[in-house]
């Protein structure tokens, strides 16, 4: 023990009193973020302050992967150049059908009168490290609002969707997986145009389709992408394929088990995705409250906080 | 040998608190494969600095680190703070106590503290909405207590005095 003399006139408030305020005022900051998010602008500080030790925690694994790339062999490589040309060539004849269809579909679409589609531009950005959460099913990217990242674009890597961008930070963002419980993702499957919302599954690292009716054209195999009518996600991106229907006669509805498409929990780099879709306003919806009444207005909180969920914090 | 707790020991200083809490930070941020079966460091040095220097690391100090860690970690803001204002009043509260004993029953001390914080971790997050994590969540406290001799030992190495100076 050292030797300074115990200061007996001043110790300042009891430890039970210390402790009584300290989890007050802890209280009271978890509601006030939870219900009202008036914090942001303390957790980016406090973010920032964490943010070095957050960048240092990533630099054992860049030594262990450029020790691991200084010894790979000359015939690994030699591999994976085979490997890789034959991919490109494979990819050069999609690219170059791609673009046929691409010009085909933008001449069908002014035929028919739609507006032109905004081309989405894509950011790269490395995965810092995961949340240390088992609970949250986030990552944190090391892009922030200094280098343009909106919160509620799309991430993805090169097999599909990763998750949305939740929160941003000045020099790092927050990305909510597709495996949160809390994430919704508008989907559509590619066989039959059958849409559908997907939530994430928590742990079990698969996603699922929840208020299928029993007898939805849905099945194992199927592929599914990202149908679009948000407005968040782009049309078309890979999300998951269907894994299994469980199909139970208590319930009326289906249950579909998906499995990612995205190495969700395993990429190391992904794509923000921040074209603007030009989309119109949202209508008015004054006149149908008043006129529906209480019931339906409750019902329609529940549908806009869904939809906010679905496409993003918009608010932020 | 001379139990730890007997020991005339140097007075601390500011930049050995300092530095073990950044790097517990540190060991936090690394990107552990499945984080449930981590010990968390800085519960665990926090708790150190409660029980070795009661009047300098307390209860204001563990608020801070939560508020960090909830930051860093993108979750509720508050609930690590919560967690960390209990496990240092807790460990102030029996600091005394604990010295008294040797490393490893000290540990058993430790277990229990820890337990207590990821209950309170847990109430939090299971009040907010979310899914219970499964069982293995117990096995972070478990470690952290079987690593609190290493921590003990570790920690208190820059205010141990040199054999030769102990001799006079």
């Amino acid at each position: 023990m050292d030797h300074t003399p115990p200061p007996f006139f001043k110790r300042g408030p009891a430890p039970l009193v210390r402790l009584f305020f300290f989890a007050s005022l802890s209280l009271a900051l978890l509601v006030v973020d939870a219900r009202f998010r008036y914090v942001d602008g303390l957790r980016s500080w406090l973010a920032l302050a964490a943010y070095p030790l957050q960048r240092a925690a990533t630099w054992p694994i860049d030594v262990a992967m450029s020790l691991g790339n200084y010894f790979s062999t000359q015939a690994s490589l030699i591999a994976e150049n085979e490997r890789l040309r034959a991919q490109l060539l494979g990819n050069v004849q999609d690219a170059q059908r791609y673009r046929e269809l691409q010009s085909e579909a933008a001449e069908m679409r002014r035929m028919i009168g739609t507006t032109e589609k905004m081309p989405v531009l894509a950011m790269p950005a490395e995965v810092l490290y995961l949340s240390r959460d088992p609970y949250a099913h986030k990552v944190f990217i090391d892009r922030g609002s200094v280098q343009g990242v909106r919160a509620g674009s799309p991430v993805a890597d090169d097999t599909g969707v990763v998750g949305q961008v939740t929160r941003v930070h000045p020099l790092l963002s927050e990305v909510t997986l597709l495996t949160n419980p809390d994430q919704a993702i508008p989907v559509q499957v590619v066989r039959n145009g059958l849409r559908a919302v997907a939530f994430g599954g928590g742990a079990s690292g698969m996603i699922e389709l929840r208020y299928m009716p029993a007898n939805a054209e849905v099945e194992g195999g199927d592929r599914l992408v990202t149908s679009g009518i948000d407005g968040t996600y782009p049309a078309g991106l890979a999300v998951a394929t269907v894994v299994r229907v469980e199909r139970d006669e208590e319930h009326s509805f289906a249950r579909v088990i998906c499995k990612p498409a995205a190495g969700i929990e395993r990429g190391r780099y992904v794509l923000v995705l921040t074209g603007e879709t030009a989309r119109p306003p949202r209508p008015e919806e004054t006149q149908a409250k008043d006129r529906r009444g209480e019931k339906t207005r409750r019902s329609k909180a529940k549908d806009k906080s869904a939809g906010e969920k679905a496409t993003g914090d918009d608010s932020q | 040998m001379i139990p730890s707790s007997s020991q005339i020991l140097m007075p601390v200083r500011m930049s050995t608190i300092l530095g073990s809490f950044a790097l517990a930070l540190f060991l936090n941020f690394l990107p552990w494969p499945d984080l449930r079966l981590v010990p968390d460091f800085v519960a665990l040095v926090l708790a150190f600095w409660c029980v070795r220097q009661p009047r300098l690391v307390g209860i204001g100090v563990g608020w801070m680190l939560g508020l960090l860690a909830d930051a860093g970690n993108g979750v509720l803001l508050g609930q690590h703070a919560l967690a960390y204002s209990l496990l240092a009043f807790l460990s102030v509260w029996l600091s005394r106590r604990i010295l008294w004993f040797g490393p490893m029953l000290q540990s058993l001390h430790i277990v229990l503290i820890l337990l207590v914080t990821q209950a309170a971790v847990l109430l939090i997050r299971l009040a907010a909405g979310d899914h219970f994590p499964g069982w293995p969540i117990l096995v972070g406290p478990l470690a952290g207590a079987i690593l609190w001799p290493a921590v003990t030992s570790l920690l208190l190495r820059p205010q141990r005095r040199r054999e030769r100076e102990q001799a006079i």
